[in-house]
């Protein structure tokens, strides 16, 4: 061991022994585990530096303020849009007034905001996170990497208008470990929820519901990307195969889980309208409520994909049918971008300068006479104009009234069909006495009495009316010199809300 | 108001080194008179204002159609841009004289004055230059939209964010699949992949004066297309998913014969040959099957 030859094997063996296997592969693992517990490093960040704010916040926990706002952006997340920024601060309000009940809302409202800006980072370009960690690559070269990574972003939401969406890292923060398929995660889910409520363990129930609808809008998402794909080109996807199969495979996942959260719904719902606790009857009740909104989320992707065929069709028309130019382009995408896109930065700048600068077009420079700039200079600001041009006074045509009846005709008309409702009358006589008062006025009453011939119930029913016009065909003919047809039995029914229900009963 | 006195000075000003380029071909029949010359750089100044249009001016159209009748004035208009250092892309009824400048040119747009943090950053320098590529790739996104003159492209902005978006999309996850760990080393940032930097870039954020936040995709790209519109390449056809804009003939013009080559040069020039049989298109890599959908319209929705 005094050679100090030997020292210098054994010190090679020792500095070689705990290193792991290089290769990425070995560290990969490694290097995952790293990057899931940076996503947890913005939300310790928060409550460190809760300190430093102008104020006493350190009453506020702010970890889980922003877990919270993490869980609601996920849940208001939406096929389209994401959810609302002042939406959420405003939900997030409750929880942080419970905090600290004596401070002023306005503080309350501060620290909503404050969390949720932090959660998006917004004073960095990115507006995201980095972490650095250290692998080993292929060559055993120890190398530090940066790791990007965002919680909640900004997309742009139709009209204009910015939305919150919870990244799927921030979803993994959430729920822990969903880097699964999820599909099958959705599955598992499913059955335990089932096995909960049949063991009546409703707060587990709840919990595994939540966890199921977390992944109910994960599957969404990654299939409105894949449409938008599919809007974008027609051959950027696989229409042979693989579209219509996922599209297949969609279809079928809501049916299933349709007729699946069908099934649970029933049985929550009879788990809800039997429990005798009122903590249980809140919990089956809550938990109805978020079985209906998977199923309404289901509705939405299944409407989704029924618009995926018109619209490949259509743009197939347009794209694929076209007569075939003479020349063959450039490949705008094929041939620059898709290449470009790999590339290191350093290389790919050159080839975009090089198209910034042939692609642009020219600008005439900028050249300023003296003369000009005085003139300018000394020209008053225009007034703006804060209420807009003035409104033209529009020139209103008065419409001729083209009614067939009057409304004096109307009138006389209903109050001859204001029968009393346990007095209905035949038709003809109703005829014979409308020719009485005006030639015209047995049309309107005939009209009238063959729509009531099919009455609107269910309406009349929802406005809450109590009395409705009906006409019943008896079999008996009209005998009149103007019309033809069954001379029906016109008569005015009273409705009643309990005895509908009661006939719905006994009918059912 | 200033740049419209600007152009014709610069205009008229220039015509003295095309008449010894035209003066060298004694074989004009009929000479060359100052008026000639007026007129030739008139028509050169019009193709400075890319936003005029030739059916809206009767002597632009006038001039154009002398151009395309009178080969000598079409030599002498042709000199006065040269001179200029301008290149001439076309002359037409549709296009009007569509120039551009050249690379050195005193028209040409430098992307320091473009952007102020591309001169710096060099992933904003980056965006940048993706953003007016990606603008073009969407607005003629098959050979044949390019190459077809009665085509016109329609764009927006936020369309255009949500592709390019796609595009890294696709190739994180190529990367995730093949194992690769893209995360850059921290100590060189220019070996950053380019669909890194762009998939890491928010695409819109909420600002305090409820303006597209400048720095983000979506303002990059509004930017951009702006710009386009600015030089008559685009038209703003309206405000819907962060604006919607259609192409002019000038900007397919621009596009495949200066842009296009030069980027596509660029790339030869590192390396990078992009193989390509002249047909295909949009399509992630292994997806070649895609283009003999056209043969069965009827696709197997639900069996």
């Amino acid at each position: 061991m005094t050679s100090p030859a030997d020292t210098h094997t054994a010190a090679s063996q020792l500095s070689a022994g705990p290193r792991p296997a290089p290769g990425p592969a070995a560290d990969e693992g490694l290097s995952r585990r790293l990057r899931a517990l940076a996503c947890t490093a913005p939300l310790h960040d928060l409550d460190a530096r809760k300190a430093n704010l102008a104020g006493a916040y350190t009453v506020y926990a702010m970890a889980e303020v922003a877990l919270s706002a993490i869980d609601l952006v996920t849940l208001n997340m939406d096929f389209d849009t994401g959810a609302d920024h002042d939406q959420i601060v405003a939900r997030l309000l409750p929880r942080i007034a419970a905090q600290a009940p004596d401070r002023p809302v306005t503080e309350h409202e501060r620290v909503a905001r404050w969390v949720l800006e932090n959660l998006i980072n917004v004073g960095s370009v990115d507006r995201g996170f980095r972490a650095v960690y250290g692998t080993f690559g292929a060559d055993g070269v120890y190398v530090r990497r940066d790791y990007d990574f965002k919680l909640v972003e900004e997309v742009p939401g139709p009209g204009g208008g910015v939305y919150l969406r919870a990244t799927d890292e921030a979803v993994n923060v959430l729920v822990g470990a969903l880097d699964t398929d999820v599909t099958s995660a959705q599955i598992a889910a499913e059955v335990k929820l089932e096995v909960l409520i049949s063991r009546g363990r409703l707060a587990d129930a709840q919990l595994a519901a939540e966890q199921a609808r977390y992944r109910t809008v994960q599957y969404a998402e990654t299939l409105r990307r894949t449409l938008e794909a599919t809007r974008r080109n027609v051959r950027a996807v696989d229409w042979l195969n693989a579209v219509p199969d996922m599209i297949a495979e969609a279809l079928d996942h809501v049916a299933d889980r349709y007729r699946h959260e069908n099934a649970i719904l029933t049985n929550i719902r009879k788990a809800r309208d039997e429990a005798e606790e009122p903590e249980h009857k809140r919990r089956a009740a809550e938990l109805v409520d978020i079985v209906k909104d998977c199923i309404r989320r289901h509705t939405q992707l299944q409407s989704r994909l029924l618009e995926a065929g018109p619209l490949f069709r259509a743009e197939q028309d347009r794209q694929a049918f076209a007569a075939p130019t003479a020349r063959a382009g450039l490949d705008l995408y094929g041939q620059l971008v898709a290449p470009l896109l790999p590339l290191p930065v350093d290389q790919a700048t050159r080839a975009t300068d090089a198209f910034f600068a042939h692609g642009t077009g020219l600008r005439t420079p900028v050249s300023v006479r003296v003369g000009d700039l005085v003139d300018l200079l000394l020209t008053p600001p225009v007034e703006r104009e804060h209420l807009g041009a003035e409104m033209p006074e529009p020139d209103l045509v008065a419409t001729p009234d083209d009614s067939r009846f009057s409304e004096e005709q109307l009138a006389h008309a209903m109050e001859l069909l204001d029968l009393e409702h346990d007095a209905p009358r035949r038709l003809s006589g109703l005829l014979a006495e409308a020719r009485l008062q005006d030639p015209e006025l047995p049309y309107l009453v005939a009209l009238l009495a063959v729509h009531a011939a099919s009455p609107p119930v269910g309406t009349a029913y929802r406005q809450g009316e109590r009395r409705l016009l009906f006409a019943v065909d008896d079999g008996a003919t009209l005998d009149d010199p103007e019309f033809g047809g069954a001379d029906l039995i016109v008569g005015t029914a009273l409705l009643d809300a309990a005895g509908m229900a009661a006939d719905r009963k006994d009918a059912s | 108001m200033t740049e419209q006195h600007a152009e014709p000075d610069d205009a008229w000003g220039e015509p003295q080194p095309a008449y010894p380029a035209e003066a060298a071909p004694p074989a004009a029949p009929a000479s060359v008179t100052p008026a000639d010359a007026a007129d030739a750089a008139r028509l050169v100044s019009f193709g400075l204002q890319p936003k005029l249009m030739p059916a809206r001016d009767a002597e632009y159209g006038e001039l154009l159609r002398r151009y395309r009748e009178e080969p000598a004035f079409a030599r002498l208009a042709d000199a006065v841009a040269t001179g200029l250092g301008l290149v001439v892309l076309e002359v037409s009824t549709r296009a009007g004289m569509a120039v551009t400048a050249g690379e050195d040119s005193v028209f040409a747009v430098r992307m320091g004055d473009y952007a102020r943090r591309a001169s710096s950053d060099t992933a904003d320098r980056f965006l940048h230059g993706l953003a007016h590529l990606a603008v073009a790739a969407m607005a003629f996104p098959r050979p044949e939209d390019l190459a077809d003159d009665a085509y016109i492209g329609r764009i927006t902005v936020n369309g255009v964010d949500a592709f390019v978006r796609q595009a890294c999309h696709r190739l994180e996850e190529r990367a995730a699949e093949q194992g690769d760990n893209t995360d850059p080393a921290t100590d060189a940032p220019g070996l950053e992949s380019g669909w890194r930097v762009y998939a890491r870039r928010s695409s819109t954020g909420a600002t305090k004066d409820a303006r597209r936040l400048a720095g983000s995709t979506t303002g990059i790209i509004g930017k951009a297309a702006a710009f386009l519109a600015d030089s008559g390449f685009l038209q703003r056809t309206g405000d819907d998913a962060g604006g919607t804009y259609r192409t002019t003939a000038r900007y397919q013009l621009q596009v495949r014969d200066m842009a296009g080559s030069a980027a596509m040069a660029e790339l030869l020039e590192l390396g990078v040959v992009p193989v390509t049989d002249g047909s295909a298109t949009l399509l992630p890599p292994p997806d070649t099957d895609g283009l003999e959908l056209a043969a069965d319209a009827g696709l197997p929705f639900h069996s």
